[in-house]
């Protein structure tokens, strides 16, 4: 494994035409930016141990409000950059002396970054598959440099962990995770992602994605097994079961949610 | 000065502290010992003990300041009062003021500030012991921090001074021999031999000075190499501090929203959960179930109009659930 850390200024490869992100080129030689691992596959490209995230436009990230603006939402999107959202962004029209009650100072949400400016003005979006307000859950934060790695190849460490641990997961490219699920679920996800955090700083997972899917397989149900925590799951599981053949359709529960609207007290 | 030794080099060509005249003082590097920074680092060269932080990228206050096209190196060089043996007078000083802007300076062409428009990146530079070299030995702990801080740079940068005593040049002098010496030459270089700061106290003529850079840099090629040895034994201790991650539980809106969540989402999810496993795929329906009741305010009217059976339904599922509930307690 050492020698695919670089350190900057380290020469990578003598064609010019190999430079990849977080390298740069001197006198037609290929040189290192970044503290990192090295990837070879296409160009010669560094995958940094850390680094602040940069917004990209279509990436998507979760962000908290900081401010409300009489037409835009500010968002800390974990960057040395906010992201604005401007009213329009809404899915639903929205006076603006309501904006508050939408999202207000503190709220998170899956966001689409739809634009970044010259001068790094990073207008969001709130429109679009998959993006909306997070009213439920938890948010953890790693590195922006470890996503890739949560995400795995594919998405498979992703789907992976969505069937293992029975919660909803979101990873944001600015390296924070929404998860919902029972909160003993939610707790075991949290370890697990920390530890694949931990086993990106050992592993090339890029050639080596099936070995941390092992290691990770076996340290977690260790630790699922010794706190018992299985039997609790199973029991969960039937618990559900029961209550989707109890319950019913859809219709009867939008007349619950009829009833419970205020507006008609 | 009556107690000035009489020889700095003796007759094996050894000086005071026991080491030859192209000898470095012993280095010790720690890297990442702050967990608040986004990179850190604790040097120990000899008996001066520096610790540097780097935070940042980051939004520059105020906002005059910011360049359009790069990001500003703030280096901030401090030495803390109980550092040297009379009380330093704590806050900024002529002599801090000015190793704080030669330092920035010695960073700024070799870091990439043009990826991060309108940021700062803020170095901090702390002496805790010093034993002259502080300015050298805080560029050498900076380059780390930086480094450590996930911070593009097209290079190392090492610093190392050179002096002379007894009429002849010495590599990294220490406090005795920088008190009472004839000249003191700090320079910072590259890895392709850059000179990114350099400044003389002192008297030296045009040949000494040229033998004294080719023994700096020499100096500097073995700082160098100490920190490249450094950031090479940090990968696979990457453990506590670095994989720390945070979570933030995400709570109920607060009343206002709440009564706007009820007619909208939350209750539809809550349905949801309910009826199905939550694939995004069900969520998307959902939501766009939602929209459609919000819109369709009539649908909603019409379910009002029949509250009485209604209510009788809503009782007997509540009572479902709450025996579900106790059931699995």
């Amino acid at each position: 494994m050492d020698q695919n850390i670089v350190l900057p200024g380290q020469l990578l490869s003598e064609n010019a035409e190999n430079s990849g992100s977080g390298t740069y080129v001197k006198d037609g030689k290929v040189y290192s930016l970044l503290y990192g691992i090295l990837d070879n596959k296409k160009k010669v490209t560094v995958v940094p141990f850390s680094g602040k995230y940069i917004p990209v436009p279509k990436d998507l990230v979760i962000g908290t409000v900081m401010e409300v603006t009489p037409s835009n939402w500010v968002f800390d999107i974990n960057s040395p950059y906010v992201g604005l959202m401007h009213l329009s962004e809404y899915p639903a029209r929205i006076d603006p002396s309501k904006m508050t009650d939408f999202l207000d100072v503190g709220d998170s949400a899956i966001l689409q970054i739809k634009d970044v400016s010259m001068s790094m003005k990073v207008e969001l979006t709130i429109t679009g598959r998959n993006l909306k307000t997070l009213n439920e859950g938890r948010i953890v934060e790693i590195k922006s440099t470890r996503v890739p790695y949560i995400i795995g190849k594919g998405g498979s460490v992703i789907s992976m962990l969505k069937k293992k641990f029975n919660c909803d997961i979101f990873v944001g490219q600015n390296g924070r995770i929404w998860i919902n699920g029972k909160d003993e679920d939610m707790d075991y996800l949290e370890k697990a992602i920390k530890l694949i955090v931990q086993k990106s700083y050992y592993c090339d997972l890029n050639n080596n994605n099936n070995e941390i899917l092992q290691l990770f397989e076996t340290e977690s149900s260790e630790q699922t097994g010794s706190e018992g925590s299985d039997n609790s799951q199973s029991e969960e599981k039937s618990f559900r079961k029961n209550s989707k053949n109890h319950d019913t359709p859809e219709d009867t529960c939008r007349k619950i949610d009829a009833l419970l609207d205020p507006s008609h007290d | 000065m009556n107690n000035e030794p009489t020889k700095f080099i003796d007759e094996n060509g050894l000086r005071v502290d026991g080491r030859r005249t192209d000898e470095i003082r012993p280095m010790k590097v720690d890297i990442g010992v702050l967990s608040r920074a986004d990179g850190s680092c604790y040097l120990e060269w000899g008996n001066n003990k520096i610790i540097s932080a780097v935070y940042g990228p980051r939004e520059l206050h105020p906002r005059r300041m910011q360049r359009p096209d790069a990001a500003v190196i703030r280096y901030k060089y401090n030495m803390a009062s109980f550092s040297v043996e009379d009380r330093q007078r704590p806050g900024p000083s002529r002599r801090s003021s000015e190793i704080s802007k030669v330092s920035s300076e010695a960073f700024e062409p070799v870091v990439m500030t043009q990826f991060y428009p309108n940021t700062v990146i803020d170095v901090f530079s702390e002496v805790l012991e010093a034993d002259a070299g502080t300015r050298t030995a805080a560029i050498n702990a900076a380059t780390l921090a930086l480094i450590d801080a996930g911070i593009p740079l097209k290079s190392l940068v090492s610093a190392c001074a050179v002096g002379k005593v007894d009429g002849q040049l010495v590599l990294d002098l220490n406090k005795k021999e920088d008190n009472e010496g004839e000249a003191d030459l700090p320079v910072a270089i590259t890895q392709d031999g850059e000179i990114t700061l350099i400044q003389m106290d002192g008297h030296l003529t045009e040949d000494e000075i040229k033998q004294a850079m080719e023994l700096v840099k020499n100096g500097c090629q073995q700082i160098q190499q100490i920190q490249r040895e450094a950031l090479l034994k940090k990968f696979g201790q990457y453990e506590e501090a670095d994989t720390e991650i945070q979570s933030v539980p995400l709570t109920k809106k607060s009343s206002k929203q709440e009564t706007e969540s009820v007619d909208t989402e939350s209750s539809e999810l809550i349905s949801g959960n309910i009826l199905s496993d939550e694939s995004s795929e069900n969520r998307e329906e959902q939501e766009t179930d939602t929209l459609d009741i919000l819109e369709d305010e009539t649908e909603q009217s019409e379910d009002n109009e029949d509250d009485s059976d209604e209510e009788d339904f809503f009782v007997e599922i509540v009572r479902n659930n709450t025996e579900g509930e106790s059931d699995d307690q």
